[in-house]
């Protein structure tokens, strides 16, 4: 059985996904709210006499029969008659279908369509990444808010009009349909983003932040066990975040505060999922494709292929964001890249490439553009000009662990005795 | 050794999400292993549905309701303790009272 940490949000999901196959995306709501009857049953009845032995059937059982109840009487009523008749000619039949209901046999499945459903490139990135917190894996509005440092009202709205677009499309999306292939790199990218607001992302909260990282995961595994979606890319994908959930243990101190990849303690990386990333990204080596996933992976693993950060094979990870910044450029990638090309050409050059990058205003807000810098000069020496770099950084921090981070960083401006003074 | 019935009142809002929910029950299935951990529980015994019939008054009339939705018992336990001192005090660490509820303790007659 799975921790029984994330049950009810885990079974939330895996609910909405099958009952919404049965009654159809058009009853979303409806299903919605069965869930939540569900959920709210189990607690007042498990808190009291504790969980049972097999608490996903408990649940989806529960579900079943309220929905049941809900359809027969919302039927005389005439509101969803109209449109879940497209789905079942009646109820017999509808109570047939979720009689058959087999969670082991269809939920993998269930969740796969609907998070195609929920990744419509009609929608925007972020929408889509709501859509599927809130649905798939049953986080609510303030969750979902709080993770990516929004406006509860701002989430709520988004939500609303993804949910409204979902429920207005006639059914749930077919995995074999010509825009397939279309959709496919959407709910790579969705769970690409789900995992980085995870692991770089602006959260207070550490949990969280490792649940959205665990989410990612999970989604993503769904999508390696399908033969339809058991692409290269998403293998490299896989790759990608099981390299860097390795390294999750040792980039977050105990007291909450990040490390940097070559200050971390190599021997608490994830030694299981180091290795599993690295098989995925063998896996991912074939067909024609070269993905951003499969580049990033292959950064992550040049990185984690040695114990001795010393020994880091800086070029190799230069040529990678070299290709990295051609297959998908972005800021982001040509300030890593800049820090990598200044491991083999030293602090000068490294600043240098830092100046130089396109749309740098777009890091204006960033705190390891200003980071960046700072570490740089601190390294030529110039102590004054990259204390200021980081107390910039300083005032743009997001949470606590980035405070203390480039606290230590600016006390290391002044006290740093392998750097002379120039 | 006594025994008293833990009658819990209230205090069952619907939670904003599962993971809410989720944390609830932690707390509850937290203290219950405390307590029988300690050799406390007699019985867990049971939680009670707010919908019912009440059958009253000299014509024995069968109503269903209503109920105050405030103060309606939702569930019980049997605990054994040396005195109703001591029952209160385990009662004070239940989690009913995060979501505004209470515990009733009302020692069983032997």
């Amino acid at each position: 059985m799975e921790p029984l940490e994330h049950l009810f949000r885990r079974e939330a999901g895996r609910m909405v996904a099958t009952l919404t196959r049965v009654f159809g995306v058009a009853n979303l709501a409806l299903v919605e709210d069965v869930v939540q009857d569900a959920v709210c049953r189990a607690l007042e009845t498990w808190k009291i006499r504790g969980v049972p032995d097999d608490p996903g059937a408990w649940l989806m059982r529960t579900a079943k029969n309220r929905a049941l109840d809900r359809f027969r009487r919302e039927q005389t009523a005439r509101v969803y008659e109209a449109q879940v008749t497209r789905h079942v000619e009646s109820e017999q039949a509808l109570r047939a279908q979720v009689d058959e209901i087999d969670p082991a046999a269809t939920i993998p499945d269930d969740q796969l369509r609907l998070m195609f459903s929920c990744c419509d490139p009609r929608l925007t990135e972020e929408s889509q990444v709501a859509l599927v917190l809130s649905i798939l894996c049953g986080f609510s509005v303030a969750e979902i808010a709080s993770a990516f440092l929004s406006r509860h009202e701002a989430v709520k709205k988004r939500i609303t009009r993804a949910k409204a677009h979902l429920a207005g499309s006639k059914k749930l999306f077919e995995l074999s349909d010509d825009d397939f292939a279309e959709r496919l790199s959407s709910v790579q990218r969705a769970l690409y983003l789900l995992f980085n607001e995870g692991f770089h992302g602006s959260s207070t909260d550490a949990t969280v932040r490792a649940e959205l990282c665990d989410e990612a995961m999970r989604l993503a595994a769904l999508l390696a066990e399908n033969p339809l979606t058991a692409k290269p890319a998403t293998f490299a994908l896989c790759s990608l975040m099981f390299l860097n959930a390795a390294r999750l243990p040792a980039r977050l101190e105990p007291s909450g505060d990040l490390t940097q990849l070559l200050d971390q303690d190599r021997s608490r990386w994830d030694q299981r999922l180091l290795c599993e990333g690295q098989r995925l990204l063998e896996a991912s080596a074939m067909g024609k494709e070269l993905t951003a996933y499969h580049l990033e992976a292959a950064i992550a693993s040049l990185h984690m292929s040695t114990r001795d950060p010393q020994r880091t094979p800086w070029r190799e990870i230069v040529a990678l964001y070299d290709a990295l910044m051609r297959v998908r450029p972005s800021p982001v990638v040509a300030l890593s890249r800049a820090l990598a090309i200044a491991q083999c050409e030293g602090a000068e050059r490294g600043l240098l490439e830092l100046h130089a990058i396109a749309d740098r205003e777009r890091l204006a807000a960033y705190p390891f553009y200003a980071a960046a810098l700072g570490e740089l000069e601190l390294e030529r020496g110039r102590r004054d000009v990259a204390r200021a770099h980081y107390q910039t950084a300083l005032t743009l921090a997001r949470n606590p662990a980035e405070r203390r981070f480039l606290e230590r960083r600016i006390a290391a401006c002044a006290t740093d005795p392998d750097t002379p003074e120039k | 050794m006594a025994q008293f019935a833990f009658l819990y009142r209230g205090g069952d809002p619907i939670p904003d999400s599962p993971a809410e929910a989720q944390q609830r029950m932690q707390r509850w299935l937290d203290w219950f292993a405390d307590l029988t951990a300690k050799g406390y529980i007699k019985d867990r015994g049971f939680p009670l549905e707010r919908a019912g019939a009440t059958v009253a008054g000299s014509g024995r009339a069968i109503t269903d309701g209503p109920y105050p939705e405030k103060d309606l018992v939702l569930g019980v336990t049997l605990v054994d303790a040396p005195d109703l001192a001591h029952a209160s005090e385990l009662a004070r660490a239940c989690p009913v009272f995060e979501q505004g509820g209470c515990v009733e303790v009302r020692p069983i007659r032997t």
